[in-house]
């Protein structure tokens, strides 16, 4: 600092012109070029010592041969090459056979988990688009789901889903009379029901309230305009609101999907540490493999194939969803 | 213009068969944690046989339900606060500045969102014991692993939505707070931050949620001192009996807060979202 002061001060005596700006005007570009960099620096060195550096010794793990033995040091652990990865894509084998039958029970739980939060929320936000009595009750009501921690609101349907004393069997056995004998409904072919159930009574309020925060984007002038041009209440949803919300749907449904598809607390609170099969989510699954087999090697080759297939699929998802944007624009 | 009468009737039925789905749990939770034991054990009833407190009293001497409470509190709390801190700073930057490397942290950023949490579980947990054994900064098991994990869970989220609620204040507001001789964060803090306090609001809730809901690593990376509810509440099951009296009642006295406090901000959260996430 006492160095360069009087060599600036020099500078700007010598030469009076448009030069003396010079030395006042580098350390605040330079200070603007950098602050972008040091306002995100906190975000970087966070993502990066927990998402990304993790991720990339997941990956490196996933190349050796890493059991409860090594798990101390597993540095020290001998190289497998591939050997997790053909374990888990043998599909004739044991171990693969669980695996691919885990991975369509996570797509079909998925796809209709998705499929119904987004049906519900959108019917929901749209009814809701007036104003009525009671209406901002039964919005706050409606987020109820959505607020609750997980692990208190699951623990609640595993109560209600017991054999003996639960809810469930008690209406539809007891009182409806639609069955034989009571159903078990955590273990067993029921159990995707259940999880199906849970994850979707969980998932749309979600979906609500962003179709919602859309809705309030459409102006007002084009509903006045399609009712004066005769539209009725049907139509005007059909042809206003419903193409008005697709760039909010498009990022809605990617973001259902990926917490879809990731979630562990539900499943893991509704069955534990191991899920049946009708309802063996990946994440538990995996999970299981890890923690429960103690085969981290494996388990990291599935965790690293299960993030290919996430990259792939939001790939092509952002690339059709952004083909499709364009059209709509011409 | 009324709307027709089919649209009022199918409104009507929808809406009141979704609050009886909605409500459906929340009722159980309430009236089961007001019944005796015989009530929950034995087939399930509607109504109970007779109203008792005694649930919300054994509760905290079953499991040591409160220290669980401090526990998730001071987590999810700090997390918060340094995960909104955080996402202001980096959000602002994307929003007002063009540097080499803004799509990349972005794309980058945004991209951890899809990682599956069990990718990285096993290997967090050995970077933490690691640098536990190195520096003796215990991370595993301390309160600090986990809430250096759960920031940066909401992190992306928080991040994406506000670099859209930060575009939707005019530029024009902190250009003229520059001008009158603000610094940039002056700036920042004295004109956007006000303007986009939905936002925050919306994100902090966010954050908070998150954390206090979190699961997986709370099961794996904590231990007796440093347990949060969300493992503490599986503590009510005996091997003879599962006290779902309590555990419902535990479960609604956990969920109070978090609800009421959502549901107060609420109306932020709509708006946040509206000028954040949605466009």
């Amino acid at each position: 600092m006492t160095t360069t002061a009087p060599a600036a001060a020099d500078v700007r005596k010598d030469s009076p012109g448009a030069a003396a700006h010079e030395p006042r005007r580098r350390p605040g570009r330079i200070r603007r070029i950098g602050l972008p960099y040091l306002l995100l620096l906190p975000a970087l060195i966070l993502e990066l010592l927990v998402h990304l550096v993790p991720m990339v010794i997941g990956i490196v793990m996933s190349f050796k041969e890493l059991t409860q033995f090594y798990i101390r040091d597993w540095g020290t652990a001998p190289w497998s090459n591939l050997r997790n990865y053909q374990v888990s894509v043998d599909f004739d084998a044991p171990v693969g056979e669980a695996l691919l039958h885990s991975f369509l029970v996570t797509i079909a739980f998925t796809v209709l988990s998705v499929g119904l939060c987004w049906l519900i929320g959108t019917t929901a936000a749209v009814y809701m688009q007036d104003t009525f009595r009671g209406r901002g009750l039964l919005r706050a009501l409606f987020l109820v789901p959505y607020a609750l921690p997980v692990y208190a609101a699951v623990i609640t349907w595993v109560f209600m889903f017991q054999h003996d004393n639960g809810l469930v069997n008690h209406v539809l056995h007891d009182q409806l009379h639609l069955t034989d004998k009571p159903s078990f409904w955590l273990i067993g072919d029921n159990s995707f029901y259940a999880l199906l159930t849970v994850s979707v009574w969980k998932g749309w309020p979600f979906a609500f309230l962003i179709v919602m925060a859309g809705l309030q984007n459409i102006p007002g002038e084009l509903y006045e305009a399609a009712a004066l041009d005769g539209a009725g209440r049907w139509q005007q949803i059909r042809r206003i609101t419903l193409p008005s919300l697709r760039p909010v749907n498009q990022v809605l449904v990617l973001v259902l999907f990926l917490w879809t598809f990731n979630d562990f607390n539900t499943p893991y609170v509704l069955f534990g540490k191991t899920a049946p099969a009708a309802a063996d989510l990946i994440s538990v699954h995996i999970y299981q493999a890890s923690f429960v087999t103690w085969n981290f090697g494996t388990g990291s080759a599935m965790s690293v194939l299960l993030l290919l297939f996430l990259l792939v699929v939001t790939g092509v998802y952002l690339v059709l969803t952004s083909r499709g944007r364009r059209t709509s624009d011409v | 213009m009324a709307p027709p009468r089919s649209f009022l009737w199918s409104r009507r039925i929808f809406l009141t068969l979704l609050t009886g789905f909605v409500l459906l749990p929340v009722y159980v939770m309430v009236s089961s944690s007001l019944k005796p034991l015989a009530d929950v054990t034995g087939k399930f009833r509607w109504l109970p046989s007779g109203l008792t407190l005694r649930p919300y009293i054994d509760i905290w001497s079953t499991v040591p339900l409160a220290r669980y409470f401090v526990n998730s509190l001071i987590v999810a709390g700090v997390a918060t606060v340094a995960s909104v801190v955080i996402a202001v700073f980096s959000a602002y930057a994307v929003s007002r500045y063009e540097f080499r490397g803004k799509r990349v942290f972005t794309v980058t950023v945004l991209s951890t969102q899809m990682f599956p949490g069990i990718l990285f579980l096993l290997p967090l947990f050995l970077i933490y014991v690691n640098i536990g054994n190195a520096t003796g900064i215990a991370l595993f098991g301390s309160r600090g692993g986990l809430i250096l994990t759960y920031l940066t869970f909401s992190l992306p989220f928080s991040i994406w939505m506000l670099i859209g609620y930060f575009d939707s204040v005019p530029r024009d507001l902190d250009e003229a707070a520059l001008v009158d001789g603000c610094g940039p964060l002056g700036a920042l803090f004295r004109v956007v931050v006000p303007a986009a306090v939905p936002g925050i609001v919306a994100v902090a809730v966010y954050a908070f949620m998150t954390a206090w809901g979190e699961v997986l690593f709370a099961s794996v990376m904590t231990n007796d001192t440093t347990r949060t509810l969300a493992v503490g509440l599986q503590g009510y099951s005996t091997l003879n009996d599962v006290y779902w009296n309590q555990i419902m009642a535990a479960s609604l006295v956990v969920s109070v807060p978090v609800v009421a406090g959502f549901l107060l901000l609420q109306r932020y959260l709509v708006a946040g979202l509206t000028a954040g996430a949605v466009k």
